[in-house]
Formats: C-alpha cells, structure tokens, sequence
C-alpha cells in the first residue's frame, strides 16, 4: 500500500527534519491543512478555479502519430494546456486558497526554471496577495522571460546567491526567510518535496491530473487504468499527480524520467536514482546526490526544471519498493524528443516533458498497450534552449 | 561529570559560549582557534561541521560553510584535528552539525568518536525532537553526549515544557524568529519574550543566541538569562584577522568586560 503514515513518512522516507524555528509554521500546517483540503468551501473554491481559471479539464489527446511511430495506443495529458503553461497551478491555487484560510498575508516561493514562481505570482495577483519568489542567480540569467513575466505580475523576485545559485539554494533561501518571518507568511513549495506535510498535500493537490486521467479513459477506452503512466521527475509533482491515483493500482506500470543531464557517469547528471543514496535534504528524509561525507552534489540538466539534486520522498519509496520503473533520459535525447512530438503532432513540450516521451525509447511495452504521457509543460519557456540546441 | 553539568553546577551568570566553523578561515586552524577562545575567557565552545546547505544560517556561516568545505574541511578530518586536544583545552566541547553528514558518517560511530575525542554535547538543528527521541536518545546518552535544543519566540510553552523535559544541558533560545546573523541589538519584543522565557523557571539553564556581539548585547542577553552565544560576529572577527590568537582573545575581552 503506497500512502504517507501519520509521521509523514512513506516507507523508510519523508518526516519532517526541520529547525526548531520552522516547527511552529509546519506544524500549524500538519495540523490544518487536511480539515481545510476537505471541507466543501475549500473544494467549491478549488474546483471553480481549476475549471474557469486553470482551463481544467486538460484534455487526453490520443496521438496518432506518435501512437503510430511507437507501435502503442499513446495519449498526452494535455497539463501543457493549463494557464501559465504547466502543471504547477493546480498546486498554487490550492495553496493559495489554503493561504487565506490560515489567514496569511504574504506568500514566499522557491523556483528553478521559473514556472513555479509565475504560478505563485499569477495566484497572488488573482488573491491580491504580496509574493516574493526565490530565485537562484544563475537561473535569473538563465530565464530571462520567467522573471519579467513574474515582475509584470507584481511579484518580488530575489536572487539566491550561495552555493550552485540555482533551485537547490532557492529553496534553502526561501526556507530562510520562512524563519524570519513565521507569523504572517506561507511558504508555497512547488514540489513534492520538504518537511510533512508537504509531499503529500502538493501531491493531492497535483492529483487532479489521474483523477481526470481515469474517467477520461473510461469514456474513451471504456476502462479507467491504462497500462502504463509516464511522467518525468525532477522533485515530481507532475510525476506524483499522474500517478496518484494509480499508487496502488499494481497492473498500472508508473514510468518515472529523470534527467541524465550529459549522462550519468559524466559528472554532469541529474538522474537521482541512479546516483543518489538516502539521506536528508530540504526537511525530508529521501534519495539524493551526495558526497560520501554527506554534502549535497550540485546536479546538471539542460532542463532547469529537473535540475535537482533529490526527489520528493514518495518518489524514493515508489523507487525502493520497485513500484515505479525508473529511467535516466540524456539532454541529447530529450531534446530529439522534443522536436519529434513538434513534428509529429504539432505540439512543442516543455524539455523536461521531452525527458518523458523518450522513455518511450528505453521500456518494453506490448503492441496493444494503453500509454498515458503526462505532457507537464508546454516549450514556449524553452525556445531559446531550443534554438541554441538547434538540431533540427 | 560531563563538563557542560560541571560548567553550570559552578557557574549561572554570564556563561559566554562562542560558535566557529570547522575549517574557517584555514582548514588547520581548529585547534589553535579553540585555545585562543578558552585563553579569552569565554565558557564553552562550539564547533560548527560545515555542511552545503545549512539552512538555519545566515549569510556570514554559510558563507564560512563554503570555504570551510573548499578547504577541505569534513568529518573524518575534524575528528583527526581533535584527537589529543583534550591535552590542551579543558573547556565544555559542544558540535554543531546538520543532520546529513552525521548520518552520512553514521549516528552511532559519530557519537563514538565525540565521546573518544572529549566531546561533551551536541547541536542538531534540523532533527526534531521527536525524531531524537525515537530514534537517537538512548545512543547520545550512551556515549555520554548532552543534546541541545533549539526554542524560538514562536515555541509554545507547552513545547518548550517538553523540550526541557527531554534535554540536561542547556536550551539554546534563538532571540528573533531568525537565521543567525540576520539582526544586531536586542529589542523590547526580545526582551518579553526572554522575560517570559525566564518567568517559567524551566529546569535547564538558558543561553541566548543569535544576535549578540559585543558587551552591551552580551550584558542584556545575560541578564534574563545565563549567558548568551555569539557565532556571526565572532565568524567576522576571525575573517579579517592576521593575528588569529591575539585579535580572538582581545575580542573575548571586549565582550566580556
């Protein structure tokens, strides 16, 4: 049975290894933020914003071409669709609302390639909140337009300046000025990942992706469960939305793409299973890059939004369990893939997307197999990586 | 007696406990550093394992963290640099680390080595206290190890009553909701919250942290406690100097008196 016990553990990981000082803030949300997730104000809210706000339901787009080239019945969840662009919003608004309920005033965040914190800051522009996102030096440089777009929107953007400067050390700030200010601030993280209950609340929130998944397969194929779900991970919350409701479904393969970066011995790799080992890393006890002296390893990939050096717990114990199947896709051939589904179906993905169609290339399947790719992102972020790449 | 119950058993006031990073601003400097702060005067000493990504500190450790690390710094080193140093250092020994690395070195071997070295306590700031319970008390106290906690003007009281419960040798009162270094001086909402703190009569003896350097904040935090940390502006102090023993004892000195 794959689900978070009362310690906010699944398995050997997740709890909550956190400073003294942020025991108050996470434990008000322990606390919380269950009542309010179920309670019919907080879901009228929710599930009006998804629909009128978000664009919800994405579709399920079964596609041909690519369904052709791979010899399998391969649909995307159209999580590209969604407003501002990926997957992230479902998170932030169920956050946001949760937020006002708990009465804060002011909103942090952490991002890396920059969606996350455009997410934050379109929530806190519709809820007329002040937000301030923390952003890695480097990736400010490197995401230009994700940074102006978070300004246009009327949020402060910081620059992380320690360590690598990228999302590791984003999240270490925003975990920094959530001990400074602990009273009146939520702290949205974008990731299943941090101290409980973090994981699990980011995952139900993101879980609205295979709940849609499996009544739209009902109406299509005339059955809820596909026969495989593939989804890319970087901390893993699209991963953790489009497999949710299948965690314990077992004839429901979970194909989890994580980023290889320039291959997983070159040095230069994200690819977290293959290269981490357990240990403790943003409040939560899971698998992560490190040295045998227990500092963290700085991560490569050619796609900022899987350039982390963890994955959310629950990914850690779907891994040691052998629940999901994992694969470590090299820059190189996520970006083919992304080029290939431009060109078969017209629609340019998101990279870290990309790492999840080519595990196509990397699994066994039957010819007659039901496929569900999680499309988490679309590549209008992207096109300067693209061009620069220019293979095609 | 472990030496942090001797140090308070003979003395309530005015305990000065000074914080470096292992490995700052040169990886052999350990020793002589410690040796200067108990020629300064102060009480206790507590030694930082440099981690890369402390999260509960400020920008004057981490960046102490970064060089310590490029140094060279790690645990198997630090335990090196300490081996012999009871010989020449007879003040309470406290290490501060995150949990990572300890777990990464293995629980029971680090306790092991503090004990073989002479260490007298530790500082795990991101393991809960329900986590130290299940998991890791009966090993500290095994090897003789007194834990430290952390409480912040946020804590409940009733949270703080069971911290106090839990540990025997000094709570560390965070004086802001704050990393370390972030603020200096001592404001009146501080001051409340060290009143109500000391209006609780808690059974361990309190030492103030974050925020103080010199002897006037020094002098405030010791007296609605007993005694105060410095760790950044020490961190500073050292930074800049040339004449590590000479400028660490005249700046003990000036806190002091």
């Amino acid at each position: 049975m794959i689900r978070v016990d009362e310690r906010g553990f699944y398995g050997k990981f997740g709890g909550a290894y956190i400073p003294e000082m942020l025991h108050p803030n996470v434990e008000e949300l322990r606390e919380n933020y269950e009542a309010i997730m179920e309670s019919p104000e907080f879901q009228k809210e929710f599930r009006m914003l998804l629909k009128d706000y978000v664009g919800r339901p994405t579709p399920l787009y079964l596609a041909q071409r690519l369904s052709e080239k791979y010899g399998a019945k391969i649909y995307l969840k159209r999580e590209d669709l969604c407003h501002t662009g990926a997957h992230k919003v479902n998170n932030t608004i169920g956050q946001i609302i949760l937020a006002k309920k708990l009465g804060k005033k002011r909103i942090i965040a952490e991002t890396g390639a920059g969606q996350h914190g455009v997410a934050t800051a379109t929530v806190c522009a519709l809820m007329g909140m002040e937000c301030t996102v923390y952003m890695g030096e480097l990736d400010i440089q490197r995401q230009r337009p994700n940074v102006e777009r978070m300004k246009i929107l009327g949020a402060t953007v910081v620059a992380a300046t320690s360590g690598s400067k990228t999302l590791k050390d984003a999240t270490n700030e925003a975990m920094r000025q959530w001990i400074n200010n602990p009273v009146d601030t939520h702290y949205i993280i974008g990731s299943v990942v941090g101290p409980h209950p973090y994981p699990e609340m980011v995952a139900r929130f993101q879980s609205v992706i295979s709940e849609e998944m499996k009544w739209q397969l009902q109406e299509k194929e005339g059955q809820e469960n596909p026969d495989l779900v593939i989804a890319c991970v970087g901390g893993g919350s699209n991963a953790a939305g489009a497999f949710y409701h299948y965690y314990n479904t077992p004839e429901v393969r979970l194909v989890a793409a994580e980023a290889a970066g320039l291959g997983v011995s070159s040095g230069k790799s994200a690819a977290t299973t293959v290269l981490g080992t357990p240990g403790i890393l943003h409040g939560s006890k899971t698998i992560l890059m490190q040295t045998e002296d227990g500092q963290v390893v700085e991560p490569h990939s050619i796609s900022a939004g899987l350039d982390y050096p963890g994955i959310g717990p629950v990914h850690a114990h779907l891994y040691d369990v052998g629940r999901a199947e994992f694969v470590a896709v090299e820059d190189e051939d996520a970006m083919k893939a992304g080029i290939e589904l431009s060109r078969l179906e017209g629609i340019i993905p998101a990279i870290e997307s990309a790492h999840a169609i080519h595990a196509l290339n990397m699994i066994e399947y039957r010819k007659d197999d039901v496929i569900v790719i999680n499309l988490s992102g679309r590549g209008d972020k992207d096109l300067e990586t693209y061009i620069k790449w220019g293979g095609y | 007696m472990n030496r942090i119950h001797y140090l308070f058993n003979n003395k309530q006031e005015r305990v000065l406990s000074i914080y470096f990073t292992a490995g700052f601003p040169n990886l052999e400097d350990t020793l002589p550093i410690m040796e200067a702060i108990q020629a300064g005067g102060a009480d206790i000493i507590e030694i930082g394992i440099p981690y890369s990504d402390p999260i509960a500190d400020g920008p004057t450790i981490q960046d102490s963290n970064k060089i310590a690390l490029e140094n060279g710094m790690s645990m198997k080193k630090l335990f090196e640099q300490l081996r012999g140093f009871r010989a020449k250092v007879n003040l309470p020994v406290v290490l501060m680390g995150y949990l990572n690395p300890i777990i990464q070195f293995g629980m029971e071997e680090f306790c092991q080595k503090c004990k073989e070295v002479g260490v007298d306590g530790l500082i795990v700031p991101d393991l809960p206290m329900q986590q130290y319970l299940d998991d890791y008390k009966s090993l500290f106290e095994e090897y003789g190890l007194v834990n430290t906690f952390l409480i912040s003007p946020q804590t409940s009281e009733k949270r703080i009553r069971e911290i106090d419960e839990n540990t025997d040798g000094f709570i560390y009162m965070v004086s802001s909701h704050s990393i370390t270094g972030a603020k200096s001086g001592i404001s009146e909402e501080q001051i409340a919250y060290f009143e109500r703190v000391k209006a609780m009569n808690l059974k361990n003896p309190r030492l103030i942290g974050f925020g103080i350097s010199d002897s006037e904040t020094f002098t405030t935090a010791s007296n609605y406690s007993n005694g105060a940390i410095i760790g950044s502006a020490f961190i500073k102090k050292i930074k800049e100097s040339k004449k590590l023993n000479q400028d660490i004892q005249g700046y003990l000195q000036s806190v002091l008196n």
